[in-house]
């Protein structure tokens, strides 16, 4: 997909927030993944244009970090986290069972396009394990079952919402505008705090009470 | 007993704690007013009076940091957060920025002031879209309440807060590989010296600030060098958020003094989940040697960790009881550390390949007994050999967990692979046992 004029200002505007154009790199990335979904060649050589770089500067930049796919994922893209503590605690059962229920390996894209699944790495989230990420939203303390559950809302259309996120799951290309600094006016949906988060102040106001 | 004391959590059990209203309901930004009112040295002393020390790993003098940026040296001057939190286990910044971004901002603010930077950014993880949204969103109130950008507070100060997201690499939480990052390049550390202070961000005198440090300031400055050194320990001074996650009973986030134990907090929590015992865990994060039920006491300050054999870290406190194997959690994280070298350094990139494959023979039954010392004998060889950390980080939990359970590692082989059961260890195991 061509990038657009209003693309190329949002570019532009992207560009502006820094000191030094380079630093645009990889919100510019971002931005190119939500227009064409993933990083594409000619995402790739608009943003070299822009930043006057060479293709292989900004190959070389979007092929070291693993947010930017260099294929289509799913349009909701599950994370599972089986770093040791969500392994653990039965992140490794979970994924077992979606690739079993969805019939895709690791990185693999459902035939309908709905669904591509990953393992993650640790999401800063650990109190709230095992951890499922959708579109990089929190699906905290899962089991095998409620994660079965999430990927078949999402195939039928209807995604569950994240458990502290935004009241509907947004769309791959949606969550990647985002990402590059994109305010899409959802910040105040969603709880402040899960429970776990305010275990210890909820433990000291008792305390105080007596 | 050590009483839990919420400063930074004070307010987030209230619904709309991340706006700015919900914010300034309880004072915030006054500190921020305050600040811009005393000279930038006066403020730079008074962080150093408190002895706030960075919550990001390394704990060192957030004021004493400040004071290396040279003055009068007509130079551009940056302030950058790190908010990459991604150290396994370390959950932190990221609930505290979900419920209230107005603190790191104003922290932020009092900061760039301190250090006379007109720059400022916050350089945050790419997996974390809600939090994401939460602090651009109060970065777009506080320009419109005139608390960043021109002549901020009517004081005549200019700063630009910029928010720029990462895209998942854990080696950019490295403060130099996280400055590459923020200039545009692949995030791979650098040679230090010349430290960011000297030559940072775009060669430019530079602080970068854990965001949990930065958080901090505000009620420093609002009440004082001594109420936040009343707090603490000698040498380990104010409050800190404790993470507990887990085998335990109740896990979440606990605002406590520096110096609490673990057995303090499990107390305070509710313990190791029900029918299980300790048997090892992180006092902060993957990349500090392992601790076992010897180190309950230990006080939880940078020097009790530090003399005990490992390290305060995050302060990210995982815990594991006797249903975990110590080789599937060692070579899991063995793998994170693989998958996650950024590939400058040799020892680092062939090493940590190397430990993995190692250690999944162990885990498998396959290898033999002298494979331990092979082990070791290359810990030996990465630790201290590379640009930055992450190698040394790799080592910690393979030459602790052979230190306290060389027996369990010698298990595998006799057995001919895992003598537990992984499905014992899981949440769902527990659930259905109901305990």
């Amino acid at each position: 997909m061509a990038f657009t004029d209003k693309d190329l200002q949002v570019m532009d505007s992207i560009i502006n927030r820094y000191p030094r154009k380079r630093s645009a790199i990889m919100p510019l990335l971002h931005y190119a993944q939500s227009r064409d979904g993933f990083i594409t060649s000619d995402g790739i050589e608009t943003i070299a244009k822009k930043l006057d770089l060479e293709t292989a500067e900004v190959s070389a930049v979007a092929t070291f970090y693993t947010q930017y796919k260099r294929k289509p994922v799913g349009e909701y893209h599950v994370g599972v986290c089986t770093n040791t503590l969500c392994a653990v605690m039965g992140g490794d059962e979970i994924f077992a069972g979606l690739k079993d229920h969805l019939g895709i390996e690791n990185d693999g894209v459902t035939a309908d396009g709905k669904v591509s699944l990953e393992h993650i790495e640790c999401n800063a989230a650990c109190d709230f394990a095992p951890v499922v990420m959708a579109n990089w939203e929190f699906y905290d303390n899962q089991t095998v079952q409620s994660a079965k559950d999430l990927v078949d809302s999402m195939r039928a259309g209807k995604p569950k919402a994240p458990t502290r996120g935004p009241d509907v799951l947004q769309n791959w290309k949606e969550t990647s505008a985002v990402l590059a600094g994109i305010n899409d006016g959802h910040a105040n949906e969603g709880v402040q705090a899960g429970a776990p988060t305010l275990l210890g102040l909820n433990i000291s106001k008792k305390g105080a009470r007596g | 007993m050590t009483q839990l004391t919420p400063v930074l959590s004070a307010h987030w059990d209230e619904k709309d704690s991340f706006t700015i209203a919900g914010y300034k309901r309880h004072g915030g930004y006054d500190a921020a007013a305050k600040a811009l009112k005393m000279e930038p040295d006066a403020v730079i002393q008074l962080v150093k009076d408190s002895g706030l020390r960075g919550r990001g790993g390394a704990g060192f003098p957030t004021g004493m940091k400040w004071g290396f940026i040279p003055q009068g040296d007509n130079k551009d001057h940056y302030l950058v957060v790190n908010a990459d939190e991604s150290e396994p286990g370390t959950c932190k910044d990221m609930p505290l920025l979900l419920a209230n971004p107005h603190v790191l901002i104003e922290g932020c603010i009092i900061a760039s002031y301190a250090i006379r930077a007109k720059y400022a950014f916050i350089y945050i993880r790419g997996e974390v879209t809600h939090v994401v949204r939460r602090v651009q969103q109060a970065i777009d109130d506080a320009y419109a309440a005139g608390h960043l950008g021109k002549n901020i507070f009517g004081s005549g100060v200019d700063l630009e807060l910029v928010l720029h997201v990462g895209a998942g690499a854990y080696i950019c939480g490295e403060e130099t590989a996280l400055l590459d990052s923020l200039e545009g390049f692949r995030g791979q550390p650098r040679l230090r010296p010349p430290f960011p202070a000297i030559a940072g961000l775009y060669a430019r005198p530079t602080v970068v600030n854990n965001v949990e440090s930065i958080a901090s300031v505000p009620a420093i400055i609002a009440h004082g060098a001594e109420w936040f050194s009343s707090m603490g320990t000698e040498k380990s001074k104010g409050m800190t958020l404790y993470s507990l996650s887990g085998h335990v009973t109740n896990p979440g986030q606990f605002e406590a003094p520096l110096g609490i134990t673990l057995r303090e907090l499990l107390e305070i929590s509710g313990g190791v989940r029900a029918g299980h015992q300790l048997k090892f865990w992180t006092p902060g994060g993957s990349s500090t040697p392992i601790f076992t039920s010897a180190h309950l006491d230990t006080p939880l300050d940078y020097e009790g960790v530090s003399a005990a054999g490992s390290m305060l870290g995050t302060k990210a406190l995982q815990i594991f009881d006797e249903t975990t194997c110590i080789v599937r959690a060692v070579l899991r994280w063995t793998e994170f550390y693989k998958h996650e070298s950024c590939g400058k350094c040799t020892p680092c990139r062939e090493g940590t390949w190397w430990l993995v494959q190692i250690l999944r023979d162990l885990e498998s039954g396959k290898g033999s007994e002298a494979d331990l010392e092979k082990l070791l004998d290359l810990c030996d060889n990465i630790m201290g050999r590379s640009f930055c950390a992450l190698g040394d980080g790799a080592t910690s939990p393979i030459t602790s967990s052979i230190n306290y359970f060389r027996e369990e590692y010698i298990a595998h082989l006799t057995h001919g692979g895992c003598p537990l059961d992984p499905h014992a260890a899981t949440v769902f195991a527990s659930a259905k046992a109901g305990v």
